[in-house]
């Protein structure tokens, strides 16, 4: 938070008066580093509203942490019941008495008591005033309630004179004062002393809104110097005053490239494989029981696991409860709560208000310091708030936490379709990452579908996931998208059965027909070897029969020869040859009737 | 010299201011007349024991408070209006 007074101009710190730091946390941010040195405070409030205790932590804080002896002088409380009160807080008043760090003193003003007779003044105040403040040498004083004084004396135009010189008085001592008053009707003080005290006002509030009270804080006139204008919600719990310096810190925060896994391998898939941007907002919108609470625990183990720090703020159920509900997904998150790794914050919504519950998140985040948080669920809120300030409040905790790069997940609970919560319309454009989780109805049967709406600044899946929740967690089916549309549950199994069918059928229609090919291309390869045989007998015939031609010829050829000789010698010598003539006619006569 | 009922005032004044010697003077002359014989004063300024202021829970400066008879009263003022003083003292009048 420092962080805010080092980012001011310098203009805002260099010039201007000297501060008194309050060591209040926020407020010495909202008012640039403290109240004015040396000069008279008035703080102004109903009752109830921390004056007190606002005015009790300056002079605490003063003696232990700045080195600055304080005087408390109180009209109302008892020194006792004083001490007591912010006994609660660790603060040891008796302790720094004792170290003469601090007096209180109690001025009782009677009115039973007391008559007046004729002119008087408040020197006794005065004295007693500057005799606490020499006795500890203080620098700070408190006083707390001036005002009683106006009850308890009748003579009021002397008191206000009186009052005036005190100031003027307390300016000269150079201690820098707060002077508490309660607010009247329509003015801010009842007696109207912002008349006297004109240097800085500050008034606490504490109002009612639907049942549910917040605090707040505002910085009405400054005198030389800047300040926050706003209201500024502050808390009082155990730790003391927390003011929320809720400037929101606009639009310039860095982006970061750096991803954190959202713990489901799966659903990293579908973000580019490497999960969420660091410093990102995710929403993770969905109707009860559709598993927003595990896409969170997932979340807040992948960031344990990595040695980094975690708050989860449960708004609805217990730490315990969580913790047990996870085991049976197998997340053990108490071992990661047993390293202090994790915390948990479990505030009721309805608890504060809007703002409380916003300023006890600053206060969270700045202390714990962690790397993620979830918010479960952040609809929640919308119990704790009028509707449109749950948009402006996200609008600055998301600023904060992205200026911090602290990745947030927020859930949003939704009764009806994810897509028109009242929530997740108005801070839906607040976020990087939104995830839609879906239990739909079909065949009797709810599933749990996934569904990655956006995803600013990554190529991301557009797909419905059926996501399964096992005991190892969340696991995203990949999706079975047929021509009945996308399917999931058992209605998916029976389509996948069908498509097994229908495969099947496929498959044998098709070995069917690569037989049926087979055999005629048997049937083809036995023609055509037939066909060969044939054609090779043809050719033998055909060489057989140019071979019988030759040899018919040479027959011939000697049968002429032979004729010759046969007329010349004696019939006997021709007999040999007439045999061949009629052996190879009677072969040739015999094919040509074979042919025919 | 004090009796039963007699009277121990103490006034608490700061310095020699003009309403401190105002009231000083007009305690006087009020118990000189009502009270003769019957009181002792004793005034306390609160410039040389300032502790005594927060002690005897001082705010008013000058304040008139009756030690005894009981119960204690305070008054405050320079004493000028003698008849508040005497209810003030719940003191009869001579």
């Amino acid at each position: 938070m420092k962080a805010d007074a080092k980012a001011m101009p310098p203009s805002h710190r260099a010039a201007g008066i000297e501060k008194s730091p309050t060591g209040i946390n926020g407020f010495d941010e909202v008012t640039y580093g403290g109240l004015p040195k040396g000069r008279p405070t008035l703080l102004c409030g109903s009752a109830g509203c921390g004056k007190t205790l606002f005015g009790m932590t300056f002079l605490y804080k003063g003696a232990v942490e700045f080195d600055e002896p304080g005087v408390f002088i109180t009209f109302e409380e008892q020194p006792e019941d004083l001490i007591q009160n912010v006994g609660s807080l660790n603060y040891d008043l008796q302790k720094l008495i004792a170290q003469k760090k601090l007096a209180v003193d109690h001025v009782h003003v009677d009115p039973t008591q007391i008559a007046e007779s004729g002119d008087y003044d408040l020197e006794g105040l005065f004295i007693r005033l500057g005799h606490a403040i020499d006795s500890v040498g203080a620098k700070r004083v408190v006083i707390d309630t001036i005002e009683a004084l106006f009850s308890g004396l009748e003579n009021h135009a002397l008191l206000r004179s009186e009052l005036r010189r005190l100031f003027e008085w307390l300016k000269e001592k150079d201690v820098t004062a707060i002077i508490t008053a309660e607010r009247g009707d329509g003015t801010l003080t009842r007696y109207g002393l912002e008349e006297y005290v004109a240097d800085c006002v500050i008034l606490l509030d504490n109002r009612v809104q639907e049942q549910l009270s917040t605090r707040r804080m505002r910085v009405i006139k400054y005198r030389g110097s800047a300040h926050g204008s706003n209201e500024y919600p502050f808390i009082i719990d155990e730790q003391g005053i927390t003011v929320m310096p809720l400037t929101s810190s606009g639009l310039a925060h860095q982006a970061s490239a750096e991803r954190v896994s959202s713990g489901i391998p799966d659903l990293d898939a579908m973000l580019e494989g490497k999960g969420y941007f660091k410093g990102s907002s995710v929403l993770v919108s969905g109707m009860a029981g559709s598993g927003k609470s595990t896409v969170a625990a997932h979340f807040v183990d992948s960031i344990c696991a990595s040695g980094e720090r975690c708050i989860y703020f449960a708004m609805e159920e217990s730490p315990p409860q969580i913790i047990r509900n996870m085991r049976s997904i197998g997340i053990d998150l108490e071992k990661w709560v047993g390293k202090g790794l994790l915390s948990f914050k479990a505030r009721r919504p309805n608890l504060y208000g809007l703002e409380t519950h916003l300023a006890a998140m600053h206060r969270d985040v700045a202390e714990f310091k962690p790397a993620g948080i979830v918010v479960d669920p952040i609809s929640a809120l919308m119990s704790a708030g009028v509707t449109g300030d749950v948009h402006s409040m996200l609008l600055r905790l998301v600023d904060f936490l992205k200026e911090h790069l602290v990745t947030a997940l927020f859930t949003d609970l939704g009764g009806r379709p994810a897509e028109t919560t009242g929530t997740a319309m108005q801070i839906s454009s607040l976020m990087d990452t939104w995830l839609l989780l879906y239990n739909r109805e079909s065949n009797g049967e709810h599933n749990r579908q996934l569904y990655l709406l956006k995803s600013r600044g990554m190529a991301h899946s557009n797909q419905i996931r059926e996501f399964i929740l096992s005991a190892d967690g969340i696991k995203l089916r990949e999706a079975y998208v047929g021509p009945a549309g996308v399917l999931t549950g058992s209605a998916r199994l029976a389509q996948e059965t069908q498509d097994k069918a229908a495969a099947l059928v496929r498959e044998q229609e098709i070995q069917r027909r690569s037989r049926d090919l087979e055999r005629k291309r048997r049937e083809i390869t036995a023609q055509i070897e037939a066909l060969r045989a044939q054609l090779a007998s043809e050719v033998d015939e055909e060489t057989l029969l140019n071979r019988e031609s030759v040899v018919r010829e040479e027959q011939l050829a000697t049968d002429r020869v032979a004729m010759g000789k046969s007329r010349q010698t004696a019939a006997t010598a021709a007999e040999p040859a007439l045999k061949a003539v009629d052996g190879s006619k009677s072969r040739l006569e015999k094919r040509r009737s074979e042919k025919q | 010299m004090m009796d039963s009922d007699g009277y121990n005032l103490r006034l608490y004044v700061a310095g020699q201011t003009p309403k401190s010697i105002a009231a000083i003077a007009n305690l006087k002359k009020i118990c000189e007349k009502h009270l003769p014989g019957r009181y002792e004063i004793e005034v306390v300024d609160l410039i040389k024991d300032p502790a005594l202021a927060r002690r005897h829970q001082i705010v008013a400066i000058p304040t008139l408070i009756r030690q005894l008879p009981e119960p204690l009263k305070r008054i405050i003022g320079d004493l000028s209006n003698v008849e508040k003083v005497l209810v003030g003292l719940d003191i009869q009048p001579s």
